[in-house]
């Protein structure tokens, strides 16, 4: 065995460290988050400071659960709107739509991906939030405010910054990471199978259903757990259309708050060591939060790459 | 027979709306592009890149302290993430290539990737911002800096991955040592693969506010010195866009088509290079 070469030495020692930085970077940023908001967490605890709806600066009470809220039912319906969205284009990328339009419009999806989300706050505001106060919410108000139980939904004032309007945006946001990983994993069906099914005499949905679907199952789930990842973080565009209200509300016509829309709107305006210290907090629930839906995310694929490169 | 009709009708339907699902997609693409462009083309001049920025009322001011600022913050945190993340991405592809570590380290960067990027502005907060008791351009870069790092980490990893083991073998045969044949060997066959890596980690940060909010803070003044607060576009559009005067609207819409632009232009020419070098 050759001696190590010195240099060989110190560069493997350099690029060992370099790769141990992403380490460092989340056990620090859970640390730090910790030790921020230790204040907070003394005072409040954890199961209260989750449940208790009160947030009040200037009584020095601080509850996430308004903020909490508000990022579970935004995330909510934005996956609603998503996720049958995204898996249907990827079966359109994929097996209905003629080879030279595949390419493309998977390229064009994924473009939506690539606009910075400061953008899709400024158009929500300028030009999405008008266009639902004044068309889309008066209809669902006159169609689906009528009917029993669904009609809570959609109580108030159309004022077009509301939980429905960030929600259809951060649908729009979240879409082609679904979409293209979904797409990627149909793609690895094996094209015998689906070419013995059609020789049964199988038509297209029935190979999509009976056979694609099933086959990339795993896929599709991390896309899902991917993109709930990110709705679940997304700042700036609710930040703009959501209005920044603490409130826990049935109604999706009412504006709202998040868990990020807070940090951004208040982080530097806390004037008392506590309420930064709550603010921390809130940083570290939505930190662990993200973290345990990505690293699910992580799981659902590798179990799928696994299983293909069986 | 009915039955058969049955079948190829509900074929018929599911499929079309897959492509309702395309179209549906394709509709806001458009709509977001053509509202950006229309809007901040009419909002483009000169004076926005030249002057800076005027009191509400007074004619004539501009967002080239934004425009300077960006460049400064985006310039550093390359400087400082892009070789940290090539040179974790070489561990991870050839040290320790095949590892659980280097799997483990690469996982944690996927996810990495996808934490939610205001979090990163809190931590850089407590550890940069609070103790020296001030924002400053440094804590911005060092944010973008750490959304970087993951991005060219993984990316540098493929790319090495894809140059054939056979090549190094070639190059040890020669006697070289390893980190000889990484820097002459490995690295240069995935050279472009690296810089389309960087190009689009820098198109990822050039449209982050969420970082900057607490770190670079806003300067609505010329300023490049990077331990005061900087301006940068991002969060001067935040501030120009809720903000009541429809002049600061007009500017808002002018640098996000520019950020947009930039942005576009970086992906696209990215992908198709991508495209170009390794899909054949």
């Amino acid at each position: 065995m050759k001696r190590k070469n010195p240099f060989d030495l110190s560069f493997s020692l350099l690029t060992a460290a370099a790769s141990a930085t992403v380490l460092l970077l989340i056990a620090g940023i859970f640390i730090i988050l910790v030790k921020e908001s230790s204040l907070s967490i003394e005072k409040f605890g954890i199961y209260k400071f989750i449940t208790a709806v009160d947030w009040n600066p200037v009584k020095e009470i601080f509850g996430a659960a308004t903020s909490i809220y508000g990022t579970f039912i935004t995330t909510f319906i934005a996956m609603l709107i998503a996720i049958p969205t995204a898996i249907g284009i990827a079966i359109f990328v994929t097996e209905a739509a003629p080879n030279f339009l595949k390419g493309p419009i998977g390229a064009a999806i994924e473009l939506l991906a690539a606009i910075p989300s400061i953008i899709y706050g400024m158009w929500g505001l300028f030009t999405l939030a008008p266009l639902m106060s004044r068309y889309i919410e008066p209809a669902l108000q006159k169609t689906l405010g009528d009917v029993p139980v669904i009609n809570v939904l959609f109580q108030g004032t159309p004022m077009g910054i509301d939980i429905l309007t960030s929600s259809l945006i951060l649908s729009i946001m979240i879409i082609p990471f679904t979409a293209s990983i979904s797409r990627d994993s149909f793609n690895l069906t094996p094209a015998v199978v689906k070419e013995s099914a059609y020789a049964m005499g199988a038509t297209k949905w029935e190979v999509i259903k009976n056979i694609v679907l099933p086959y990339s199952k795993l896929g599709v789930f991390g896309g899902i757990a991917l993109s709930l990842g990110r709705a679940l973080g997304e700042t700036m565009a609710v930040a703009f259309v959501l209005g920044n209200k603490h409130h826990i509300t049935a109604s999706l016509l009412d504006p709202a708050s998040t868990i990020t829309v807070t940090l951004a709107n208040e982080f530097t305006e806390a004037d008392t060591d506590l309420y930064l210290s709550s603010l921390f907090y809130l940083a570290l629930v939505l930190f662990v939060l993200s973290f345990v839906v990505l690293a699910a995310a992580k799981f659902f694929l590798f179990r799928a790459e696994r299983r293909h490169s069986r | 027979m009915k039955l058969q009709k049955r079948r190829k009708i509900k074929s018929f339907l599911a499929l079309s709306l897959s492509t309702a699902a395309a179209l549906f997609g394709l509709f806001w693409l458009i709509f977001i592009l053509y509202d950006v462009i229309t809007h901040g083309i009419g909002a483009l001049n000169l004076s926005l890149f030249l002057n800076d920025p005027a009191p509400p009322g007074v004619e004539g001011g501009g967002l080239r302290n934004a425009f300077v600022g960006q460049l400064l913050i985006t310039f550093f945190a390359t400087l400082i993430g892009v070789p940290v993340g090539v040179l974790g991405g070489t561990f991870l592809a050839e040290y320790a290539r095949g590892t659980k570590i280097a799997r483990l380290i690469s996982i944690l960067s996927d996810i990495m990737v996808s934490v939610p990027s205001i979090v990163i502005g809190t931590f850089i907060y407590a550890i940069l911002v609070k103790p020296t008791g001030q924002f400053s351009g440094w804590a911005g870069a060092v944010a973008l800096a750490v959304i970087i790092i993951p991005v060219v980490l993984r990316t540098t990893e493929n790319m090495l991955s894809l140059v054939p083991w056979t090549l190094r073998e070639a190059a040890f045969a020669l006697g070289a040592p390893y980190y000889k044949v990484i820097m002459q060997v490995v690295y240069r066959g995935a050279a472009t693969g690296i810089f389309t890596g960087i190009l689009l980690s820098m198109a990822r940060v050039a449209g982050e506010t969420a970082p900057l909010l607490f770190t670079s803070f806003n300067n609505a003044f010329f300023s490049t010195n990077m331990n005061q607060p900087v301006a940068s576009l991002t969060v001067t559009i935040f501030q120009y866009a809720m903000g009541p005067y429809e002049v600061w609207h007009q500017q808002a819409w002018a640098a996000s088509f520019v950020i947009m632009l930039f942005i576009l232009v970086i992906t696209i020419t990215g992908r198709l290079i991508i495209k170009w070098r390794y899909k054949k």
